[in-house]
């Protein structure tokens, strides 16, 4: 209770939202909320009777800041985009499942699986809360899907419908099936085991009676199912391998499991002894864990993403002064578009009716918008704040000023990656190390006569030297690695990724949202201002929605500023008005009659804006916009900049060159760059043998960052979109990044050593194997005991390492 | 000792039965989301409840 007293002397609170109510509190039903949205929420909660939604967290709620216009999912009436977002629908039942992004917290699991409450045509819904996916049954006939997506907007859970699918289908299984190999594997494991016990400790009424004779049989039938469903795919691996010229790790593996069933089969058959079964399933369970530690990735982020996955399913067209929807797709040039507020342009076009304020952020990372006039260009990607406009396509979709960078072959090529993997390297020299030895070893004793040893010892050779350490030190140190990385919010794509960074020498930074702050601009006044003047300022800016006319109303700090005569704002320009008697105008150059200079006029990528103050006709100065560098650029920079080369690519002009110099080497500061050109800098680097790294943020770094050998996507809010790379970067931990940078050269090392370890159990085996003397329980006993060890090993020391970089607690 | 034949073919058995049991769990999609479920069973039956405190709903 106490709280909740103290949270109302402070400042008064949305009872759904949480949001702070500033001007003047909406009452209802005795709560407070900041506006008409949060609170039509709650009464709909209210009269179903879902308010224990309120219950289960504090303000749950998500703020509804523009009304939910029903004709902006206009769309969802056409039935080539039903059929397209549909899982399954005939006629009577259908289902769908939406992405959406607004799902933080456990009310919403609860609210939105009431749905059916709220309307009688949900028959059930579900969410999967990590991946923010929502399966809606619905009746079609009941209630339509734009009503159902009304409906949820309204709710203020709107979902995301994008050109490209975001909601995952069910690649799961791959996953699936490795779980089921690895059951399987296990359980014949476990009980192979089990039946070999007798033998190892040689029991005399063992083997007297008819046991050995049973339980060598039920060892072939447990072992079929492990060698033919849970190891074949190393048989195929390494066939795919030798065919294609190339000797991977899963040759010799496959080697070592095929000798071994051999062996096992003709000694029990034979009946010379009872064979290798136990250290097969062994061998073949230990291998498929590695797999799966290592393909444990994380599912709420996305890593493919490209333009598409941005861009909205459908737009509105106007044909003939009437507006009709048709599939995003289906755009063609001289079309005629209306963009409403917040929606995002999907074509270059040219502006033909109304003002644009085009806000960039998601290509350029920069949130200022930029206003345009009639007539003039507004490239694709950007997002129209304010009024609805209209433009005329001048470029298809995939041909824009943006998304024709995907159409570059950096974008064809499956996997970029051209580093060899260490254990892909150490694996071809052993396997043919292994089998020269093996023969040479068969032929010496084929020499001396002796033709039960020559085969002894080949096989032996072959199953002894099976590189199942040095298979598993590369998974488990690098799924450990990952996981590390990942509780300090840098996300890789794999656990190859951790490789691929420890062997980058050149880093290539984006400036816009990435070295600068997105938010949080710096805000300067070149002039001098009265304190009278300044209460004016005050005054018109209070009144306005413009984001710069916001910014200068709080940077002023001013609370009571007087009531203004008059106040009008030219849109795109500027405003004037009257104050006390005194005419205020605040806006661009030209507004004021200054003739716009290269200086002065905004640019699409412009980092700098400048607002000019002129009362009673006397210019007072101007404000000048800066963005703000991030925290840590400057640590960040000098840590890194031994061991690396760093690069800065910006779509900028260079009025920031004097404030990058400080941190980087003049020589590799790069301005004016189209995302093409960022993609043509990385490649031209490549050539020159560098491994690159390429940290970004917006969709102009996407190219940049799929050429590059390890593409580094920034981000504010993790769970936000991010363009496809290799990993994610929480923006709070750019200052230890060189930390991160650093465990990933030491998993390497770690790596390399315990390939050291299982060299050495590799050699003591070959000891035995090469006198032909190796018996099946020396087999068993090493094989577990250098999986065990190496494991230990690894993960061991990458926790060590993480522990004094301090990336763990 | 023949009573080792009934015990191992019984243990078999019941460990394939378990073995059945797991793939079941796999293919009804029970380890898809490990999350979700956790909080679902946190959620009180608030039907009663809500009846009982009685909001006067008041329609606008």
């Amino acid at each position: 209770m106490s709280s909740v007293l103290n949270a109302t002397k402070q400042a008064v609170l949305c009872y759904h939202c949480g949001d702070e109510v500033k001007n003047g509190a909406l009452h209802y039903d005795e709560k407070s909320f900041c506006c008409d949205g949060c609170k039509t929420v709650y009464s709909i909660l209210q009269q179903n009777n879902l308010c224990n939604y309120y219950n289960i967290e504090q303000t749950p709620g998500n703020a509804i800041k523009t009304a939910i216009s029903e004709s902006k999912f206009a769309f969802l009436e056409l039935p080539e985009i039903q059929e397209q977002l549909h899982d399954f629908n005939d006629g009577k039942t259908a289902r769908v499942t939406f992405y959406i992004p607004a799902v933080h917290c456990s009310s919403c699991i609860w609210l939105l699986e009431k749905l059916y409450r709220l309307n009688a045509g949900i028959t059930s819904s579900r969410i999967d809360f990590v991946r923010k996916q929502l399966s809606i049954v619905y009746k079609p006939a009941e209630i339509s899907l734009k009503q159902l997506v009304v409906l949820l907007s309204q709710l203020g859970y709107e979902p995301l419908l994008s050109l490209n699918d975001v909601v995952k289908k069910n690649d799961k299984s791959t996953q699936r099936s490795l779980i089921k190999k690895i059951a399987v594997a296990g359980f014949c494991f476990g009980n192979i085991m089990l039946l070999s016990f007798p033998e190892y400790f040689g029991f005399d009424s063992y083997s007297r009676q008819n046991f050995p004779l049973l339980f060598n049989a039920l060892n072939i039938v447990l072992a079929l199912p492990v060698f033919f469903y849970s190891g074949w795919m190393y048989i195929t691996s390494a066939i795919k391998g030798i065919r294609s010229r190339y000797i991977n790790i899963d040759v010799p593996l496959a080697l070592g499991i095929v000798v071994l069933l051999v062996r096992s089969l003709y000694e029990v058959i034979a009946e010379v002894g009872p064979g290798y079964f136990d250290t097969l399933a062994g061998l073949i369970f230990f291998l498929l864990v590695g797999k799966w530690f290592q393909s444990r990735t994380y599912d709420f982020l996305s890593f493919e993403r490209d333009y598409k996955s941005y861009f909205p399913l459908a737009v509105t067209t106007i044909v003939s002064g009437k507006e009709k929807s048709i599939p995003a797709g289906q755009i063609q040039k001289g079309q005629r578009l209306l963009i409403r507020h917040g929606e995002l342009i999907p074509a270059d076009g040219i502006l033909m009716r109304g003002t644009a304020s085009i806000d960039y952020s998601f290509v350029t990372g920069e949130t200022q918008p930029i206003d345009k006039v009639l007539g003039e260009v507004v490239f694709a990607g950007g997002r129209q704040m304010g009024a609805a406009i209209e433009v005329e396509v001048v470029k298809e979709v995939s041909q824009s000023y943006l998304t024709q960078l995907w159409n570059n072959d950096a974008f064809k090529k499956v996997d970029t990656s051209r580093l060899v993997s260490f254990s892909d390297t150490v694996s071809r020299y052993f396997t043919i190390v292994l089998i020269t030895l093996a023969i040479g070893t068969a032929l010496f004793w084929l020499v001396m006569g002796d033709g039960g040893k020559a085969w002894g010892a080949f096989t032996a050779i072959l199953i002894i030297a099976c590189p199942c350490a040095l298979a598993l030190s590369t998974p488990f140190t690098m799924g450990n690695a990952l996981r590390i990385l990942g509780k300090n919010r840098f996300y890789l794509k794999n656990s190859a990724v951790v490789e691929k960074i420890a062997h980058t020498n050149h880093i290539v930074f984006d400036k816009t949202g990435t070295l600068t702050q997105n938010n949080g601009q710096q805000i300067t006044f070149t002039g001098v201002l009265g304190e009278d003047e300044k209460q004016w300022i005050a005054a018109i800016t209070k009144s306005s929605a413009h984001p710069l006319s916001r910014g200068i109303y709080e940077n002023l700090m001013l609370t009571n500023p007087p009531q203004p005569e008059s106040c009008e704002e030219v849109a795109g320009k500027g405003m004037y008005g009257v104050v006390e008697g005194n005419t205020v105008l605040i806006g661009s150059a030209s507004f004021m009659g200054i003739a716009p200079t290269k200086e002065n006029a905004g640019s699409f990528e412009a980092t700098t804006t400048k607002v000019y103050v002129q009362i009673n006709n006397v210019p007072k100065g101007y404000y000048t916009f800066t963005n703000k560098y991030r925290q840590g650029v400057e640590p960040l920079t000098k840590e890194l900049d031994n061991d690396y080369e760093l690069h800065v690519l910006s779509g900028d002009n260079d009025g920031e060159r004097e404030a990058l110099t400080q941190w980087f080497n003049s020589r590799n500061l790069h301005f004016n760059c189209k995302p093409q050109q960022k993609l043509d800098f990385v490649q031209s680097l490549q050539t020159g043998n560098a491994q690159v790294m390429m940290i970004g943020d917006g969709l102009n770094d996407a190219g940049a960052l799929k050429q590059s050998d390890v593409g580094v996507a920034l981000t504010d809010e993790v769970s936000n979109f991010t363009p496809a790379c290799d990993a994610v970067l929480d923006a709070v931990e750019l200052e230890r990044f060189p930390v991160f940078l650093k465990f990933t050269k030491r998993c390497v090392t770690v790596i390399h050593s315990s390939f050291g370890i299982s060299v050495l159990y590799n050699l003591v085996g070959l000891y035995f194997a090469v006198q032909g003397t190796m018996s099946p329980l020396v087999a068993a006993i090493l094989m577990p005991l250098s999986s065990v060890t190496v494991v230990s090993f690894t993960t061991g020391l990458t926790n060590i390492f993480a522990k004094r970089l301090k990336l763990l607690k | 000792m023949t009573v080792i034949f009934i015990l191992i073919g019984c243990s078999l058995v019941l460990a394939l039965v378990f073995l059945g049991a797991f793939f079941w769990s796999i293919k009804s999609g029970q380890n898809d989301d490990l999350v979700t479920p956790g909080y679902r069973v946190l959620f009180e039956d608030d039907n009663k409840e809500q009846q009982a405190e009685q909001p006067e709903p008041t329609v606008q």
